[in-house]
């Protein structure tokens, strides 16, 4: 399952944006991933969604290991495509 | 792991002698010491808890702070909010848990470790936004660090109490000046090199130091017997019980020849043509004047006098700079004093007088830049040291002079202040002689013009060689390329000895080149008037001196000028003047 989108923000994937994700990742009962090219973060994990290092205009990839986070993969998917609410 | 087995590690050689002891290895920053030791397997469960326990603590602490701001505070809100997020984080919280596990190390160790390498991954990113991220790692690293150490076994630098063989990754002056020195039987560190503030201390307090040598907070344990071969350059782990008996006896013997030296260190440098030679200390510290007297020196050569300035987290006063100046001029009366004005700069920042922090420090507003920028700083000292100067011999010396402006604006404030003591009837002296360092390689090039200006240059090889050739000497990578007997470094000190003997300006040698017995007959044949090294040195230097017939030089220093490398200005050195070393430097 998985879903690919475009970094809106100016700001990129940075440390408020991250911490939207992981608030929300970390609800989910398996991994949820994100990834670019060919390195992939633990949504769970502020830390590593940051050193994916990710400016605007980045192609990310939102990944659930389970159809039961489909929910969660969507909701950090319109997370992102609003830009962090920061456009 | 096989921890018998000798290992032998070559670093490069920072401070001569041998010492035999403990290690005690300190963080990585160098001040706070983490503890490092091994669990058993039934262990490692309540360690695991006890570091989960300090990172609750750490959570409830910012959960206490959070709440006490008010909502004024957004930004500050959301930097905790993230500290908050960040205890937790799989790469940092369940990294370290298995850590513990998996090297049966205590969570200090485990924590610094986890934290180290992720913190590094942030640093090598090109995102300068990014690359500051490793700061916030370190915020929470020391929230849980303070849980996990609770105020007790935390050991510091300053707490040192047994004689100890330091490890560190690197020193820097501020950290140096809060251990005990006393305490310390040698140094390793992994970055510097023979010109470091780490190896000038060493020498300074007679104790070996291998500087220079890879991942030695990683492969030396605390508390292991090492060797510290400090001649050579060598460190030995897991040392055999021969070896350990080999170097007890080169260590006695080391001991000797350096009192034997120490004898005649009172005896005047004169060659055997008649020239006597002024051979000086370099002090940074007031007691340190003991040791120049101990070792036979003739005066204080030059005095650094940032220390008092990085002491505290405040300016010195007028009155703290005087008394302490003056206690420098008795104790030496009446042999001089050079003192040189502030030079802050890349290795010894401040944390007060730090504006902005500077990408290349080292070319940037450091020493006379900074002074004459802040001129109510510069004749707070300058007055101190008028003032000072009617107790004894003093001499003034400005650093980093790069061109002619620069040593008339320092003179021009130096009268300023004068005028300003006469006027409020303070007693001063200000007929002393001025002089500027020769450091920076434009000063070099218009010595003759700066000439016009100053009643001595001294030569400053550690930053001379280091603008000139380009070198970092505390760059691992390229401090062997730290030539002093480079032929380009040769021929700039040349230019200088003949510019200034032209108008009757004297000649001074104050780097770590004046220091090194091998580099005598050239700087004898360059004309250098007086020599200013590390106490220690000293009686090595005169002992030297007192061996080179200084009449008919000529063909040996033509001979220096054709050469082309330093290995082969090495050689004509070694071809002229072997047997003289043969005697004089192998101790």
């Amino acid at each position: 399952m998985k879903k690919i989108l475009i970094i809106p923000n100016e700001t990129g994937l940075h440390a408020r944006a991250a911490f939207q994700i992981v608030e929300i990742a970390k609800k989910a009962k398996h991994g949820v991933w994100v990834s670019k090219e060919n390195h992939r973060a633990d949504a769970s994990s502020m830390l590593d969604l940051l050193t994916l290092n990710c400016p605007k205009g980045s192609e990310v990839t939102v990944e659930v290991d389970h159809a039961h986070d489909t929910e969660i993969m969507n909701a950090i998917a319109s997370k992102i495509q609003k830009g962090f609410g920061e456009i | 792991m096989n921890d018998t087995h000798e290992i032998a590690i070559q670093g490069i050689g920072g401070s001569p002698g041998i010492c035999i002891g403990k290690a005690y290895l300190v963080d990585k920053e160098g001040v706070d010491v983490v503890r490092q030791y091994y669990l058993f397997d039934k262990d490692l469960s309540e360690e695991i808890e006890r570091f989960k326990r300090a990172v609750d603590k750490a959570s409830q602490e910012l959960d206490a702070i959070i709440s006490s701001l008010s909502g004024d505070y957004q930004e500050q809100l959301f930097i905790l909010e993230t500290h908050k997020l960040l205890l937790k984080d799989k790469k940092l919280y369940e990294n370290t848990c298995k850590y513990i596990e998996s090297n049966h190390i205590n969570a200090e160790w485990a924590l610094k470790k986890v934290s180290g390498n992720i913190k590094q991954t942030f640093q090598q990113m090109n995102d300068p936004y990014l690359s500051e991220r490793g700061s916030d790692i370190g915020h929470v690293t020391d929230r849980i660090m303070h849980n996990l150490i609770g105020g007790k076994n935390h050991e510091q630098i300053r707490d040192i109490n047994k004689r100890v063989i330091l490890i560190a990754k690197d020193l820097s002056p501020a950290e140096t000046s809060q251990i005990q020195l006393h305490k310390i039987q040698g140094f390793i560190t992994e970055l510097g090199g023979k010109t470091s503030h780490t190896s000038i201390i060493a020498r300074t307090l007679q104790v070996p130091a291998v500087l220079g040598v890879n991942h030695a907070t990683d492969i030396i344990k605390s508390d292991s017997i090492i060797i510290v071969d400090g001649t050579k350059g060598v460190v030995i782990l897991n040392p055999s019980e021969e070896s350990l008996i080999a170097y007890e006896e080169k260590k006695n013997m080391f001991e000797r020849r350096r009192k034997s030296m120490m004898r005649h260190s009172e005896l005047s440098a004169k060659t055997p043509d008649g020239l006597e030679k002024k051979v000086m200390g370099n002090i940074e510290l007031l007691e340190e004047v003991v040791s120049v007297l101990d070792h036979g020196g003739d005066g204080v050569g030059l005095y650094r006098t940032e220390f008092l300035y990085m002491a505290k987290n405040e300016l010195p006063s007028e009155d703290q700079l005087f008394e302490n100046y003056k206690e420098v001029v008795d104790l030496m009366f009446p042999k001089p004093v050079t003192i040189r004005t502030l030079d802050i700069n890349g290795d010894k920042p401040i944390p007060e007088m730090y504006e902005k922090s500077e990408t290349n420090p080292v070319l940037g507003l450091r020493a006379i830049r900074y002074c004459l920028k802040r001129p109510a700083i510069f004749k707070t000292q300058l007055r101190a040291i008028l003032r000072a100067a009617d107790y004894g011999t003093v001499r003034l010396l400005f650093p980093m002079i790069s061109g002619v402006q620069e040593i008339i604006a320092a003179k021009t404030l130096l009268d300023e202040t004068a005028n300003e003591l006469t006027k409020e009837k303070v007693p001063f002296n200000r007929n002393i002689d001025v002089g500027m360092m020769i450091e920076v390689p434009s000063a070099a090039i218009l010595s003759d013009m700066m000439a016009d200006y100053v009643d001595f240059f001294s030569i400053g090889t550690n930053d001379l060689i280091q603008y000139t050739l380009a070198i970092d000497r505390g760059n691992q990578d390229v401090a062997h390329l730290f030539q002093p007997l480079h032929p380009a470094i040769i021929r700039m000190v040349k230019t200088v000895s003949e510019a200034a003997h032209k108008k009757g300006v004297k000649v001074f040698m104050c780097g770590e080149m004046a220091a090194d017995p091998f580099h005598v007959p050239i700087l004898l044949a360059l004309g250098i008037d007086e020599f200013s090294m590390n106490p220690p040195s000293i009686p090595a230097v005169k002992s030297m001196i007192r061996k080179v017939n200084t009449k008919s030089m000529e063909p040996f220093m033509k001979k220096i000028l054709e050469q082309r490398s330093p290995n082969d200005v090495i050689q004509v050195v070694q071809d002229h003047y072997g047997d003289i070393f043969q005697e004089t430097i192998n101790f």
